[in-house]
């Protein structure tokens, strides 16, 4: 089958690009839109780097085809923060030192910002279950999970 | 690779049927990209079934509740009706993966795969559902412990398609519970997987039961010696005791890098108990 | 040396980190981040087997394929003598070295880069590289340390006979070297002890997990100059390995480092480089090559794999008599574990007159180890720390008064000299000091404590200081940042200065634009290329004083550099204004041209690590799960520059080390294939998995030799963590664990086993 060419909207701009029928959204995003800030840890679904939302709903891009993205809304890393402003999320990660590396941060701040989408007020709890998909090696989670829940309060104040 | 997104279960199955090379439906993916990844598999044709309405939807009739066979754990976990009704088939749903694998995985696919270890399929069959089949020679419906024949493999005609999962009425005093066991408390694959579903009389006398357990056998496993051990009494510790007694006489696991042989047959009747334990409280609250 | 700098209202605190922005917002590029016009795609094909001569390599189909550009074997690099160099410690041989990245005669672990392709597309490269024919003639494998050290076991070299003993031997076999060190005189040393316990433990191989796949972008132009984007922890220490790989002057290789997506020691070494830069010549194109996480376990470099043998005795008064330790540590296809390291670790925290310590490094079919958050150390330091536990217990000691009545303190004799730095009691006197320590416990809950101890490094690193126009600065370093070090560097440039941390940009440069820096890794960045930062803003200072003075014409021992500010020294010197960094870089095309400085540093004075940690578990009898429930980190940081990142450290350390202890481990197939080449088998710890707070007690016994007191933090939080989690669990259920990881299967076998597995 020769390359499909997919109409979708990212980050709420309207976008297309052509790809293979195996090819992952992942690999679209990363090569045919040089999109980086979503990454690839393993490929698998097993590290969450690379999460994305479709129509709202986080998924790892690994794992969907980039054909499938056609008609659907995708919001990466790079749509978080608004020109100068971050995302609530953003900023409280920098605060709590929630980065070392920051080959993870981009999803684990996407996967959070779904996760506060749906449930403002999450316990600890609830948080580490909810971002049980993605891997961090250098943090060992405890700051990430604190700029969450500070992140959430604060948005619940605004 | 031909990539098509048919409208009908009929386009879907005809496509199937009529392919040359291997053919592949296309639900959540979380099984085959991995395996196309690998190159486990190298498919000439996907069929994306998710446009397809039964496949996506979650529907009662007269009572029963019906969900699409691609429909994502998601929104069966968020679907507060079923929730109440198959807690135990929520529970299952809820393991697999993470929350990124369960914004796609479906239990269509979780059952098709055909992985002894799918965390979905012991409390499917605990629960009584029938798979509901779609193909070129028309509709069938197959309990659900019927369609892994072994790892990998389903029996599945050429063309069919597990349209959706058609479940019994549910009693009142009904509950289930799936419990799996897994060295991490997230994403790994069951080591051992028990579902116990069972409904009470208004004695507290258990009338009805089904034992599953899956990762302990080429397919996940009906234990009737559990359920008969249930059936008739008040689930009380001597009927839990001949319970595990069953669940680890009926388990038959190998050693694998996820677990020993041992080890499996052990903690299968530890699950057993604990998910009956449960079952009977959410039978209690219904 | 200037006196420590004890007033910093800066220092301790945890300011935004300059790269933070770009690493939120997804626009901070990584090894496989880069694009260039024309960039070519690449597939490495590896070795199915665990062990194979190589008789031949047809690569022609795969040139001949539409689309392929470059087809690269072993027979495109250049031949390397084989001869070692370096210290003892951590010797190299380029003829190892080249052979870890590609192949020669040998496939000598399943994974082993044997050809690679570079194509137009990711599609065509795979399907080139799968065209590649080569003619393998398997041999028998080896695995396990202990299988490859057998007599009849399969020999990786042919001419390896085993260094350091004697009579030398006649036959090769798989142990490259034993060093035997020794202390006092162990055989009286036991004699006099009450108690000895003697104890085998093993320990499986585990990979470091960073979450960023090996990664580069290679330009090679046919001049002969070649630029590199590669994720590394040094990349001078990149260029230098793949300038001699590959045979290029080191001049013409300019590498840019990227940023780095985790490395723990295992992005000191070259992958995907040397590849990346030959594809490019052949090619004529830049050329990418990243790893897949399956490539990534398969090879490279995990830590060692283990078998220890450790005996230990005691007075009954708890006062430690003798140590002897035998470490055997495989290496990989190659020889350099880190067993010296481990077996130099493993007594240091404590003052034992007569120690022994045998160590082996030894050859098996696997991927070549690279270091590991104090490499060796946290092995030695599980035999060691579960040994004195069980001794504790036999002499009814409270186990952490144990380690305290042992301490070792400054001038204590060791192994290789005596201590140079005190700190270790303080960490067990933090432990002892927790609220929570003598709490009791429920059933099937257990407490256990354990140290640990590291060299942490020193080494060369430079630093060049620019000052802007406009009164701000940038520091540049060549230490790539993995875990916050731009801002710690920041922190000690605007402390020295005087001047808003706001007015630092800390940035991290390439190869051609600050002098020679060692890695990232030993714990060495806040201590010595802090080091270097302070030194380059001294000199700066010196310089902004000597303009002071040209602009109020006096002598420039009259100028004082205050908060940021020259002063006049003295009034006898004048009624001058202050002039800040602005005022006086504002004017500097007047005074003597642009203001900055270089500073490059060779050191020694670092301090080593110490680490006390203390874990509760709470197991479940059924099953073998093990439960974390509580775990605290004392750690003598010397001085915390900037604490959250400190503290991270110390959280970071402790779940790989409650990963290590519980899950993690690779496992191989009989055809010596790894069974768990992915995150999904491979089971590091995920956020769920943490049931706890991990409390950091950040101690600070300064170092004297570094202006703000520092001690390196990034690796010994590590070394005591998994004896930390086995002398919780041998105290919940009363069984001991002495092989890692202590998965459900073998926790649960060990409560089953009534007789066995006693404390």
């Amino acid at each position: 089958m020769a390359r499909q060419h997919v109409t979708t909207t990212i980050n709420g701009d309207e976008a297309d690009f052509l790809c293979e029928p195996d090819q992952t959204l992942l690999s679209v995003l990363r090569e045919e839109l040089q999109m980086t800030g979503t990454k690839e840890g393993c490929g698998t679904g097993d590290c969450g780097a690379c999460s994305v939302t479709i129509d709202g709903r986080l998924v790892c891009s690994c794992l969907v085809l980039g054909v499938e993205a056609e008609g659907k809304s995708v919001e990466t890393i790079e749509g978080m923060a608004h020109g100068e402003a971050l995302h609530p999320l953003q900023t409280k990660f920098l605060e709590h030192a929630a980065l070392q590396c920051g080959i993870c941060t981009p999803g684990f701040l996407v996967a959070a910002r779904a996760l506060l989408e749906k449930n403002p007020d999450p316990s600890e709890t609830e948080v580490r279950f909810w971002l049980a998909g993605n891997l961090c090696r250098c943090t060992g989670y405890q700051k990430i999970v604190e700029a969450v829940l500070d992140a959430a309060e604060e948005m619940r104040k605004a | 690779m031909n990539y098509e997104a048919p409208n009908t279960l009929d386009a879907a199955s005809a496509l199937l049927a009529d392919a040359q090379g291997e053919a592949r439906v296309l639900a959540g993916g979380t099984d085959l990209l991995i395996q196309m990844r690998n190159g486990d598999v190298d498919p000439g044709l996907v069929v994306d079934v998710k446009n397809i309405d039964e496949m996506r939807s979650i529907t009662t009739e007269s009572g029963r509740f019906r969900v699409g066979a691609a429909v994502s754990g998601i929104e069966i976990m968020d679907h507060a009706a079923f929730n109440a009704a198959w807690p135990g088939v929520v529970d299952g749903v809820s393991l697999i993966g993470s929350i990124q694998v369960r914004g796609r995985a479906s239990m269509g696919g979780n059952l098709c795969n055909a992985s002894p270890a799918a965390d979905s399929v012991p409390a499917l069959i605990a629960a009584g559902a029938l798979a509901s089949i779609s193909g070129p020679n028309g509709r069938r419906d197959v309990p659900v412990e019927e369609i892994a024949i072994a790892p990998g493999k389903t029996s599945l005609a050429k063309g069919e398609i597990v349209a959706s999962f058609l479940f019994p009425e549910r009693p009142k005093r009904s509950g289930g519970c799936y419990l799996r066991f897994i060295p991490r408390t997230e994403m790994d694959i069951a080591v051992v997987g028990a579902g116990v579903d069972l409904t009470l009389d208004e004695n507290g006398t258990c009338t009805h039961a089904k034992v599953s357990l899956g990762a302990v056998a080429a397919r996940a496993l009906v234990v009737e010696d559990g359920a008969a051990a249930l059936i008739g009494s008040k689930v009380d510790e001597p009927a839990l005791e001949k319970l595990a007694a069953a669940a680890s006489g009926a388990a038959r696991p190998i050693d694998d890098k996820r677990g020993t042989k041992d080890f499996r047959i052990h903690v299968s009747g530890v699950l057993a108990r604990r998910a009956a334990l449960t079952a009977v409280e959410r039978a209690r609250q219904n | 040396m200037n006196e420590m700098i004890k007033d910093s209202s800066l220092v301790g605190t945890s300011p935004v980190r300059p790269d933070g922005v770009p690493k939120v917002t997804g626009l901070a590029q990584f090894g496989d981040d880069f694009h260039l016009p024309g960039m070519l795609q690449s597939k490495v094909l590896r070795s199915p087997h665990a062990h194979a001569r190589i008789k031949s390599i047809d690569t022609s189909k795969a040139e001949a394929l539409h689309g392929v550009k470059a087809v690269i074997t072993g027979a495109d690099f250049p031949e390397h003598a084989f001869s070692y160099f370096g210290p003892a410690r951590i010797e190299r041989n380029y003829w190892h070295i080249t052979r870890a990245v590609i192949a020669q005669e040998k496939a000598l672990f399943e994974g082993h880069a044997v050809a690679a392709v570079a194509a137009t597309t990711a599609a065509i490269a795979a399907k080139a590289a799968k065209l590649i024919e080569v003619d393998y003639e398997v041999l028998p494998h080896v695995i396990d340390v202990d299988e490859a050290m057998a007599e009849d076991a399969p020999v990786l070299y042919d001419d390896m006979i085993t260094r350091g003993i004697e009579p030398v031997p006649t036959k090769p076999s798989n142990i490259s070297k034993i060093t035997t060190l020794e202390l006092g005189d162990v055989e009286a040393g036991f004699a006099e002890a009450d108690e000895i316990v003697e104890k085998e433990y093993r320990t499986a191989a585990v990979h470091q997990g960073y979450i960023e796949p090996h990664a580069c972008l290679a330009r090679y132009d046919s001049d002969g100059q070649a630029e590199l984007w590669s994720s590394s922890q040094g990349h001078f220490i990149v260029r230098e390995f793949t300038s001699k790989i590959c045979g290029i002057p080191l001049a013409n290789l300019k590498v840019n480092p990227a940023e780095i997506g985790g490395g723990f020691g295992g992005k000191t070494v070259v992958y995907v480089e040397p590849l990346a830069v030959a594809l490019s010549k052949k090619a004529g194109h830049p050329v990418r090559v990243s790893m897949g996480r399956d490539e990534v376990f398969k090879a490279s470099g995990p830590t060692s794999g283990s078998s220890m043998r450790m005996k230990i005795g005691v007075k009954k008064d708890g006062t430690i008599t003798a140590a002897e330790g035998r470490y055997n540590y495989q290496a990989g296809a190659f020889p350099g574990s880190p067993v010296i390291g481990g077996s130099l670790c493993g007594f240091a925290p404590y003052a034992i007159a007569n120690q022994k310590a045998t160590a082996c490094d030894v050859v098996s079919n696997r991927p070549k180890v690279a270091a590991y958050r104090a490499p060796g150390s946290p092995i030695a330091a599980f035999a060691v720390e579960s040994t004195l536990d069980i001794l504790a217990k036999k002499i009814g000691m409270d186990p952490a008064k144990l380690r305290l009545k042992n301490a070792a303190v400054k001038g204590t004799p060791m192994f290789m000299g005596p201590l140079s730095h005190d700190g270790y009691g303080d960490t067990v006197k933090a432990i002892l000091d927790h609220p929570e320590y003598n709490k009791p416990l429920g059933p099937n809950q257990g407490r256990g404590v354990a140290s640990g101890y590291w060299f942490n490094g020193g080494g060369e690193s430079g630093a060049t200081v620019f000052v802007n126009a406009d009164g701000t600065v940038v520091i540049a370093t060549g230490s790539p940042d993995i875990g916050g070090s731009r801002a710690s560097m920041a922190i000690m440039a605007s402390e020295t200065l005087g001047i808003p941390y706001e007015q630092v940009r800390s940035t991290v440069n390439d190869t051609t634009s600050v002098p020679f820096t060692q890695q990232t890794g030993g714990s060495r960045v806040t201590y010595a290329t802090g080091i270097a930062v302070i030194g380059a803003c001294n000199k700066v200072i010196d310089e902004l004083k000597a303009r002071a003075a040209k602009m109020w014409d006096v002598d420039v021992e009259g100028v004082d550099w205050v908060d940021g500010e020259a002063r006049p020294a003295g009034s006898n010197v004048g009624e001058f204004d202050p002039l800040s960094i602005k005022d006086i870089a504002s004017k500097a095309i007047t005074t003597g041209g642009p203001i900055g400085s270089t500073n490059a540093v060779a050191l020694g004075g670092q301090a080593p690590g110490f680490a006390t940690e203390m874990c509760e578990v709470e197991v479940d009898p059924d099953t073998g799960l093990v439960k974390i429930l509580r775990f605290v980190v004392a750690q003598d940081a010397g001085r915390a520059i900037h604490k959250a990142y400190v503290e991270g450290q110390m959280q970071g350390g402790a779940v790989q080390g409650i990963g290590w202890a519980l899950n993690e481990e690779y496992i191989y197939d009989e055809k010596g294939r790894m069974a768990n080449a992915g995150f999904l088998d491979y089971r590091v710890p995920v956020a769920s998995d943490i049931t706890c707070d991990i409390e950091t007690l950040i101690v600070e016994v300064p170092n004297p030799n570094h202006p703000f007191g520092v001690k390196g933090v990034g690796e010994v939080n590590l070394v005591p963590a998994m004896a930390a989690v086995a002398n919780a669990v041998a105290d919940a259920v009363g069984r001991r664990m002495t092989s890692l990881p202590m998965s459900p299967p073998k926790v649960l076998a060990a409560l089953m086993d009534r007789d066995g597995g006693e404390l």
